[in-house]
């Protein structure tokens, strides 16, 4: 599914330091566990690999390796063209240290549109959406609810 | 709901602007395209333009009331995409989850192995 404009973000506090962390999101046979069924992929800034999800699976494009803080790859573009901005979902992880022992790891899936906006409106969006889109969508589910009702 | 009917969906909401016309539908129900453009800070025919992407989204219908044109928020459509949104964002926090217990195991693991060196 690709799904422009789109941004989510989630965040998860994890009781490891961010080298261990690191190697849980990056190591195929690691991301085979939380994330697609096989993988075929080498972290290197621009490798292709593959992801297998059951039946179905798609190319993969990493974009970004800085271990062990950011790493980000692009996917969801079509099959026989480069992932670039404006036809893919960038999936980017940041990693921060939270005392010795601790890493907050953030990812944020984001679509191609917010890329195409001046800086302004990008501030903008961002700042609007501190919350994440679901809320923004519950929010807009929830009033419309009240007013149906009431 | 297909690829493309998403990416319109998804387009459609991803701008603020556009986001500002909708929740002005979701709060206030029925309203002509004039009061829209009484309310937000762009011009009658931004709010035009809005209107017709967030139309062709499905997001809002148009009903026709004398010389006027009412527009009003499509529930069912909006209720789909916060769905979908919710599913992926629920994907996401399973992944974290996963990746969160085996940080954690690997973690716990190399610190065992490192005491026992230590002892």
């Amino acid at each position: 599914m690709l799904v422009a404009g789109l941004v989510i973000e989630r965040e998860v506090l994890i009781e490891a330091p961010p080298e261990v962390v690191w190697r849980t999101i990056t190591e195929p046979d690691q991301m085979s566990q939380w994330f697609a069924d096989r993988v075929d992929l080498v972290v290197e800034p621009g490798a292709h690999g593959y992801m297998q999800f059951g039946d179905q699976g798609g190319p993969v494009v990493v974009e970004t390796v800085d271990p062990p803080f950011r790493f980000s790859f692009r996917w969801n573009h079509p099959r026989e063209e480069e992932p670039v901005a404006g036809n893919s979902m960038l999936v980017e992880f940041t990693l921060t240290p939270e005392g010795d022992e601790r890493t907050r790891l953030r990812v944020a899936e984001s679509g191609h549109e917010l890329r195409a906006w001046p800086d302004a409106e990008k501030e903008r969006y961002a700042a609007e959406h501190r919350d994440g889109w679901v809320e923004y969508l519950d929010r807009l589910a929830r009033t419309l609810a009240k007013g149906q009702s009431g | 709901m297909t690829a493309q009917a998403d990416d319109e969906l998804w387009s459609a909401i991803a701008d603020p602007s556009r986001r500002r016309v909708l929740d002005l539908l979701v709060s206030n129900g029925e309203v002509s395209a004039s009061w829209l453009a009484g309310h937000v800070p762009f011009s009658r025919q931004a709010v035009s333009k809005h209107l017709v992407v967030l139309e062709q989204a499905g997001l809002i219908g148009r009903r026709k009331q004398g010389r006027e044109v009412l527009y009003e928020v499509q529930a069912d459509r909006l209720d789909q995409a916060t769905r979908a949104m919710a599913d992926l964002a629920a994907q996401w926090d399973r992944r974290l989850g996963a990746i969160k217990r085996l940080a954690e195991a690997a973690h716990a693991e190399a610190k065992k192995k490192g005491d026992s060196h230590d002892g």
